[in-house]
Order: C-alpha cells, then structure tokens, then sequence
C-alpha cells in the first residue's frame, strides 16, 4: 500500500481545525475543571457535614463512572431535563460543544478536586494556624495563603492530570463531533485514508503529550520555594 | 489587659487544663514554664482562640472569650503571635509576609502597609532583605520576620509560643534581643519559653505549669531563686543543673 502525502496536505486544514476544537475542549476543562473542583475540594475539607457531604458524593459518583457515559448522559438527557424544567415538553436542543465544555468540567472536576484536596493536605497545620492568628478570613487565607501553596505542591501531578485530559478529549467522537480524532475519522471514511490519518493524529497526539510531560520533569526541578 | 477565670479544656476524657486563673497587667511580660506536656502551649493559644475552651472565660482588652463565641476579629487584631517553627508565608516575599494582613485585615493601602512593614523590618535587623522568600533566610531571621509580621497589626499583646525552640543555639540571641528590646518598649507579652536567661532577665512574673494546672506564679527572680511548690523545685532542679 502507497502512502498519499498529497491527501495529508489536503486534509491539513481540517485537521487542523480539529485540532482548534481538541484545545478548546483541554482549556475549557481544565479551567472549569480546576475553579470548580478547588471548590469541592475546599467543600469536602470543610466542617459542615452537608457541604462536605454533596462534595464527596459527588467526586465518589463522578470518578465511579466512564467519561463517556458522562458524555452520553449530558448529551441525551439535560436536553429532556431542559425540556421539563422550562415546561417545554419537549427536549431543548443543546449544541454538541457547549454539551462538551459542560461534560468535561463537570467530569473533570472530580479529579481536579482530589488533586487539589491533597494540595491543602500537604500543607502544615501552623499555616491555617498563622492564617488565623492574623485575623485573614478563610475567604482571604484560601486567596492568598493556602491556594497557592496547595496548587504549587501539587503542579506536577495537575499538569499529568492535564495531559491525560487532552488524550480524552478524543472520546467526543461518540457524539460525532469534530475533534483532532474526529476530524482524522471523517476524512480516513471519505477518502479511504485510514493509514495516513490515523498515523497523523497519533504524531500529533505525541508530540503535544511529550512535550508537555518534558515541561512537567523540568518543573519539578525548579519548584522548591529557592532554598539557599 | 488579660484575666482568665476558671478556663478548663478536655482532650476528650483527657483534661488538658484544670481550671486555670491568672491576670496579666498591661505591659506586664509573663514567662509560661514547665515540662513538657504540661498544656503550657494549649495554654497560651486559646488566649486569642486558637485554641478553644470548654468551660471558664477568657478577657482581653474589651473582648470577651468564652465557649461558643465565634467571632473573634476583634481578638485577633489585639493579640499577635509567633510561632514555634515561624509559619511564615513560603510563597510570598519578606515584604510581602509582612504587608498581606495588613491590607487585607486592617485595610490598609499599599503604601501604607509597605512603609510600616519596612520600618518594623528595619527595626529587627532586616532591611537587606526585603525581596527574599523565607526559605533563603536562616532560622533566625525567619523567626524576626515572624515577629515583624504579628507588629504589623499594631497589637497590643505578643503571645510567643517556644519562639527559640526550633532554632540553632546561635541564633537564639537574635531572637531574644528582639523580643527583649520589645518589652523595654512596653509591649505587653506571654511566652511560653525554655530560655531561663530571658525569663530571669526581662519577665515580670513566670507562671509555671504542670498537668494543665498552673501550679505556682511568682515574680521572676523570687520564682528561680526560691521556688515553693515541690514541682517547681523538681521542674528547676533537671533544668538548670548543668
């Protein structure tokens, strides 16, 4: 069998835009996934029980089950639950993207809130202690004080978390959307280019995880707080 | 400025403090002493409860403590504190661990909080080193930060909680002379210390512990000298024998 560069080139651009989506999707969930789950996570750490109840229920149940379960259930089912809460009747078309963004944040944060929660773990009891003795609220300690130690001890493992994100982003194609591995599918069934694009995509999926892992080792090295 | 009547806490069935009482004076310096275990630290953190208490009541200044009160701005912008291993903020400057409450508790502006915190900085020693982080100050200089840190709010007590215990035996001096030239200047002070030099030197009064109770209080020189109670003695005798 003969590899077609010349298909490649002309499929680029669409890859391309698949691409485009891919990192919308990592962005969105990483963004959404960690500003909700360093909520949760503050919420299970919290002394109201039904606070960190709901917290870790839901980081329990999110992290019991398939992302793409997840996927299927907020693509077929908020639009009935849309339909019946506006009294619609019927179910509201959501779009497929905002569908995703949705999913992943919701999905995402989970283990984003883990992360987070052993973050505020790592850090020693005097300082919720100092935070205290000087009148900070929690609001402010969590602010300025405790979230940024937290998410510095913790940045190797958000950024593999992150990593491994980006690789499920490619699990959207179930709902026929146009990721980086959607678009590669749809043009390997139009033109019986299956070699080619699936070889593609894998490179491309490669280069961006491996460069981002190096970029996670070279961090490592320099997070200490510049002992002397 | 501070009375405590009656303050008694349970570590579930264990009773960490048995029914303390004492009053300290304005600008009075209190040395807390005795042996390890003795509840001298729980003691002196639930002055500005951080530690709290299940029966008895504490008063500082015009703020009443007792079980169950919750809202303690007010304590906690009278009463500073300086902790064993420090606790500055790793993440932030020298300046900065000295700026944040101020800003953000007392609202200060910018300026403002950076000009105090500058000339308390300058006052322990420590104007060269305004950009630093913790980490790239010995232990010393951590503690005179921490101290310049609790000055920033303008409080009118200083609790000190074994504030030279985790530093090198060089580096206590520094701390001491800062603290010592504090309670020169009037500051009204509770530590919980193992440096009997300072206590004999600069305290008023020392208040010994033992089991959660505070056993004996005597003024300094009349506490190390002629000591009553027999704990005292025996606490004296291991102390001070070499």
């Amino acid at each position: 069998m003969r590899v077609d560069l010349a298909a490649l080139v002309s499929a680029w651009p669409f890859l391309m835009t698949g691409l485009w989506f891919t990192l919308q999707i990592t962005v969105v969930g990483v963004a959404g996934g960690i500003i909700f789950g360093s909520l949760l996570a503050v919420a299970r750490l919290s002394r109201n029980r039904l606070l960190s109840g709901f917290a870790t229920a839901y980081v329990n149940l999110m992290r019991s089950i398939p992302l793409i379960l997840v996927i299927f259930w907020v693509f077929f089912l908020v639009p009935w639950a849309i339909g019946w809460f506006t009294n619609h009747g019927r179910p509201v078309a959501v779009g497929a993207s905002l569908t995703i963004f949705v999913t992943f944040v919701l999905f995402e944060a989970a283990y984003y809130a883990e992360i987070v929660r052993a973050g505020f773990r790592s850090i020693s009891a005097g300082q919720y202690s100092a935070c205290e003795a000087l009148g900070l609220s929690k609001f402010h300690s969590y602010i300025y004080i405790l979230f940024p130690q937290a998410i510095r001890n913790v940045l190797p493992i958000l950024l593999t978390q992150t990593i491994i994100l980006f690789q499920d982003t490619s699990l959207v194609y179930v709902i026929s959307a146009t990721d980086l591995l959607g678009a590669a599918t749809k043009i390997a069934q139009r033109d019986g280019r299956l070699v080619e694009m699936y070889l593609t995509v894998g490179a491309i999926y490669f280069i961006i995880c491996y460069a981002a892992s190096q970029l996670v080792k070279q961090l490592q090295g320099r997070l200490s707080y510049g002992a002397r | 400025m501070i009375e405590i009547r009656n303050v008694s806490k349970f570590y579930g069935a264990f009773q960490v403090l048995k029914n303390c009482n004492s009053s300290i004076a304005r600008g009075e310096v209190v040395v807390i002493c005795g042996p390890s275990g003795s509840g001298k630290s729980t003691f002196i953190k639930t002055m500005n409860g951080l530690e709290t208490i299940d029966s008895g009541e504490i008063v500082v200044g015009n703020f009443r403590l007792a079980p169950g009160v919750t809202n303690l701005a007010t304590l906690r912008r009278t009463v500073g504190m300086v902790f064993q291993n420090f606790e500055l903020f790793p993440h932030l400057t020298v300046l900065s661990n000295v700026t944040i409450a101020q800003t953000k508790v007392l609202r200060r502006g910018k300026a403002e909080a950076e000009e105090k915190a500058r000339s308390l900085l300058a006052r322990v020693g420590l104007s060269a080193h305004l950009t630093k982080h913790p980490a790239q100050l010995s232990g010393g200089q951590q503690q005179r930060v921490a101290i310049a840190r609790a000055l920033a709010l303008d409080p009118e007590v200083m609790l000190f909680d074994e504030p030279t215990s985790a530093l090198d035996p060089e580096m206590v001096n520094e701390v001491l002379d800062v603290m010592t030239s504090l309670a020169k200047q009037g500051m009204t002070m509770v530590c919980v210390t193992h440096e009997m030099g300072f206590a004999r030197g600069v305290a008023n009064r020392v208040f010994f512990m033992d089991s959660g109770e505070i056993v004996e209080t005597a003024n300094a020189a009349a506490f190390f000298d002629h000591p009553k109670s027999e704990r005292a003695k025996a606490f004296l005798a291991k102390i001070l024998k070499h």
